[in-house]
């Protein structure tokens, strides 16, 4: 690792400053994927700014419908909170999918969207439960939030601090994950929202990142079932394609993870 | 060089540490407390697992700054003196090791997952165990008998 500078902000405002004093800093959350980028020395920032201990940044509140986690809540805490549980047990199952035991107790949903790896699972949820992201300047739509592959439209000294969402009526989420990784290959997040209408978030098969599937949407929104998707096209061109899988077999992937999604979600 | 200062299996601790230092190289090259292990470069073997404030975290993971302020325990912390913790004494009852080099990080691993479980009053089964183990490599392939290491302890501390 190349050498950097640590610095713990104690609020959002300072960080920011913090942020904007450097170089070339980065803001730190759980770390869980930029410390092993910066161990392998495809990442040196000048400064990271740890928000972790943000307490602005902590806690999860769920109000009827309306739900609110914290930037800093990690992944051990959305997978285990009993109050996300009756209002999304789909956000639940998918936070509980992300790496492993010891990677959920430090990453967090913040650190996770902010980065946005397209194989990452947040991101789907996000778009599919049409996510409002609060940062230190504004509230942001899902749909405006996820740009391309790792660019969001956070600016440099910009830091998410919350993510709200009603609770939808129902939802869920299949992963098909990298044996080794357990990254998505392709992860399909299913949502049925006001007034019956669907929304399918993709990630890991995009080639331009997580996406909405408007073709699935559109059948799901008629007819929720599996047997209403058959014929719908995932198209191969959009998809990613590396040594884990070509792009057609992603594509296929793509359907496969949606049906198991739509079942699930009853 | 930063300060940093932190509680490692009950002691208070501190050391001059580079801000690029990781958890796991502090505890092994300054504090000298060898059992917590490096296997993989990558993050994914789980060797590294310690305890920070309670939870399950991998070392070589995390800054040793991040953990400054914090509560660690090492596998050198599990045992009382001269008594095995009782997932120390299962591994040696149910040859949970091999080579031994993954067995820091099950150990705490395992430590971790009974807690929990026991804490949220769900029952530690076989199944779960395995699940629980997805963040930790035996490259000797033990794990039928890691997996009864556990099962063991979990019986016997629950």
């Amino acid at each position: 690792m190349y050498e950097t500078k640590y610095q713990r902000a104690s609020n959002v405002e300072d960080a920011a400053k913090m942020l904007a004093a450097t170089d070339d800093g980065k803001f730190i959350s759980g770390g869980q994927t930029l410390i092993p980028t910066m161990k392998q020395r495809l990442a040196a920032p000048s400064d990271l700014i740890d928000v972790r201990n943000i307490d602005a940044m902590k806690g999860i509140a769920v109000d009827g419908s309306n739900v609110s986690i914290g930037a800093a809540a990690t992944h051990a805490e959305v997978a285990n909170s009993n109050d996300v549980h009756k209002a999304c047990p789909a956000l639940c199952d998918l936070a509980g999918m992300i790496g492993d035991p010891h990677v959920r107790h430090m990453g967090t949903i913040g650190g996770s969207i902010a980065n946005n790896d397209p194989a990452a699972d947040y991101p789907a949820a996000m778009i599919a439960l049409n996510a409002q992201i609060t940062t230190s300047k504004r509230t942001i739509g899902a749909d405006d939030f996820f740009t391309d592959l790792f660019e969001t439209a956070l600016e440099e000294d910009e830091i998410v601090t919350s993510i709200t969402f009603q609770a939808p009526s129902k939802a869920a989420y299949a992963k098909f994950p990298n044996p080794a990784s357990r990254y998505a290959m392709a992860g399909v997040f299913v949502a049925q929202v006001e007034d019956g209408a669907a929304r399918v978030g993709v990630t890991g098969a995009g080639s331009s990142g997580v996406f909405r599937h408007g073709e699935m949407e559109a059948a799901l929104s008629k007819d929720w079932s599996e047997a209403a998707i058959k014929n719908c096209k995932v198209d191969e061109a959009a998809m990613l394609s590396d040594l884990h899988g070509n792009a057609a077999y992603r594509a296929n992937l793509v359907k496969v993870m949606a049906k198991r999604a739509v079942a699930a979600a009853g | 060089m930063t300060s940093i200062s932190m509680s490692v299996n009950g002691k208070a601790v501190s050391g001059d540490v580079e801000d690029r230092t990781l958890l796991v190289q502090f505890i092994r090259e300054d504090l000298r407390l060898t059992g917590t292990h490096v296997g993989c470069d990558t993050s994914q073997c789980g060797a590294c697992v310690v305890h920070v404030d309670g939870k399950a975290v991998k070392s070589c993971t995390m800054l040793a700054v991040q953990a400054s302020g914090s509560e660690v325990t090492t596998i050198e912390g599990l045992a009382n003196g001269g008594d095995l913790h009782p997932l120390q004494t299962a591994f040696k009852e149910n040859h949970g090791l091999q080579c031994g080099f993954c067995t820091p990080g099950m150990i705490m691993s395992a430590a971790d997952m009974i807690a929990r479980y026991k804490a949220s009053g769900s029952k530690l089964d076989e199944k779960a165990i395995r699940e629980e183990l997805e963040g930790n490599i035996c490259r000797c392939t033990g794990y039928h008998n890691i997996v009864r290491s556990i099962e063991d302890a979990a019986a016997k501390m629950s």
